[in-house]
């Protein structure tokens, strides 16, 4: 099934007309309503006369997640207050959100672009999807929510945190579809094991995003629960979840391109590379009115490819992540900057800025422990004011990145030193 | 009369604890009593020893967040009911115990190391009621 065959199948060089237009009409709606990017064009030595294709996009400067923090909150809206109907929020490199903000059209595009997705995922009106992403200012929930209306789903929005109440829904309601991150259905697959449900659930389908996920976890999943496993994929910066998705073939994420203009480029060289060579991804809101966004650096790691897929449509595919261009961390499904864990430390004078993040995953769920070297002269000998410093951080910790963390006291110089640039980070998941 | 208490906070990982007694050793420190408080990530050591502020000093030289803490060494004679007196006088008089452990010194008496939360007022009630505190002095000619 394909959703929105116009777009999704048409041909390469309509598409390209069509993004030509769409990018023409952007960057003069930029230039006119967004006082960053004017001066950042007029720096750049670029005016938008100059865009007369997608092929002059090249002649455009990039956008990054710094400018997004240090135009905070509505700096980049070229839409005025008054046509804002939403705001979404992601977690910055430090102290301050990334925040968004969507026009009416920019909701219903999206939802149109999830629409698309959830139809690769086979997902169609008749299904009763459940929607397990958290809702509130992280896009999962309701770009999921929105999306699966759009398609005329039953949509049963769960959100997150009781696992008991999700399964036994699952099993009374029948549902067929879930949209959650791919390390909660793996946990998911366990409670219902373990409770003998798993002979009970209607389950075909499962759209699992907001983090990355490896092959052999699809495997399982798809094994597990003897379902279709699809890879949604999406940032709140760009659009939220949506963005793009893989289809039955499972050969790379089809980008909805008609709305999200992507490029690869090498992360040092800031070049294009070719088809098929890793680069980070790189996209342009061609037709987003709330926040759009000119060549934004996702700093997510992929190649992509032109090719028609087998499925019929002949959108731009990217491969499956191969890391990230800078360090941030996806934990549960939320992203976490270790300069977040330095800001907040900081803030905590019994330590030390010596610390390391340990993230893991166990019965397939994220754990973050992270571990501080507490100054000498804040230490006591009594296990209740150890606990009570512990408190504090984990306190201060889950205030700064939205998730709780183990903290673990550490003695004066027991955490390692490097020498050239400091390693704050152990991941021990496999996700690349 | 207070005695100092070396205490030593050691975050778990193997041999750790043996680092601390290494430290100890090479500088000729003796231990004279010890109790290790446990949780599943850090001990707290705390040590009865001959010569406190050396060894607190020797101890952060190496690299150990270790401390001084001020508590009563208490006689404890060798007859039923002698602890529970003592315990019993310190809660009459609002005190509460941080911890406790016992000093093992070839006596008549036994002994017990005391942390509360009011060490001068605990002393001086055990005083009133006849009951004797250790001094330093007796500590480090141990």
């Amino acid at each position: 099934m394909i959703w929105n065959k116009e777009m999704e199948c048409m041909s390469r060089e309509e598409m390209k007309k069509l993004q030509s237009e769409r990018l023409v009409k952007l960057v003069r709606y930029v230039y006119d309503n967004v006082e960053f990017y004017r001066k950042r064009m007029d720096e750049h030595g670029v005016k938008p006369e100059d865009i007369k294709g997608i092929d002059d996009i090249t002649k455009l400067p990039y956008t990054t997640k710094d400018d997004l923090r240090d135009t905070y909150p509505f700096g980049l809206f070229a839409a005025p207050h008054k046509d804002i109907v939403r705001i979404h929020a992601s977690s910055g490199t430090t102290g301050k959100a990334t925040v968004v903000g969507y026009t009416q059209n920019d909701i219903d595009v999206w939802s149109e672009c999830v629409a698309r997705c959830m139809t690769m995922a086979g997902v169609t009106k008749d299904d009763i999807i459940q929607v397990a992403y958290g809702y509130g200012l992280f896009t999962g929930g309701l770009g999921a929510h929105y999306g699966a209306e759009r398609l005329g789903a039953m949509v049963v929005p769960m959100s997150t945190g009781n696992s008991k109440k999700l399964t036994t829904m699952m099993v009374d309601f029948g549902a067929t579809a879930i949209a959650c991150t791919p390390s909660y259905l793996l946990h998911l697959s366990e409670v219902l094991r373990d409770e003998g449900l798993l002979d009970k659930i209607k389950l075909k389908s499962a759209i699992c995003g907001a983090e990355p996920w490896t092959e052999k976890m699809r495997n399982e999943i798809e094994t597990r629960l003897n379902i279709t496993a699809h890879d949604i994929y999406g940032l709140s910066e760009i659009m939220g979840p949506g963005v793009a998705c893989d289809c039955e073939h499972h050969a790379g994420l089809h980008i909805c391109e008609d709305h999200f203009y992507p490029e690869i480029i090498d992360a040092k060289t800031l070049e294009p590379v070719a088809d098929g060579e890793i680069g980070e991804l790189v996209f342009t809101t061609i037709t987003k009115e709330g926040i759009p966004l000119i060549r934004y650096r996702t700093k997510d790691l992929t190649s992509i490819t032109h090719e028609r897929c087998e499925c019929g449509r002949t959108s731009a595919r990217i491969s499956r992540f191969r890391g990230r261009s800078d360090d941030m961390l996806i934990i549960r499904g939320v992203n976490v900057f270790p300069s977040q864990v330095e800001a907040a430390l900081v803030d905590v004078e019994e330590v030390t800025p010596h610390y390391m993040m340990v993230v893991d995953r166990e019965n397939n769920l994220d754990t973050l422990e992270i571990q501080v070297e507490v100054d000498v002269k804040y230490y006591t000998d009594e296990v209740k004011g150890i606990e009570k410093l512990t408190k504090k951080i984990a306190t201060v910790i889950q205030q700064a990145l939205g998730i709780s963390a183990k903290i673990r006291l550490m003695g004066p110089n027991s955490l390692k030193r490097s020498e050239g640039k400091a390693v704050h980070v152990i991941d021990n998941r496999k996700l690349y | 009369m207070t005695v100092k208490q070396l205490s030593v906070f050691i975050e778990n990982r193997r041999g750790r604890l043996g680092e601390v007694l290494q430290v100890l050793k090479d500088n000729n420190i003796n231990i004279v009593s010890m109790s290790l408080a446990d949780t599943t990530e850090y001990g707290l050591l705390r040590l009865i020893v001959n010569k406190p502020e050396e060894g607190r000093d020797f101890l952060l030289k190496a690299g150990f967040s270790s401390m001084l803490t001020d508590v009563l060494i208490v006689k404890v004679p060798h007859t039923a009911g002698s602890l529970q007196k003592i315990l019993s006088i310190i809660a009459e008089n609002d005190i509460d115990i941080e911890y406790m452990y016992g000093l093992s010194v070839e006596s008549t008496d036994a002994s017990i190391v005391v942390k509360t939360n009011a060490l001068d007022l605990a002393c001086k009630v055990l005083k009133s009621s006849h009951i004797e505190t250790m001094t330093p002095e007796e500590i480090s000619s141990l």
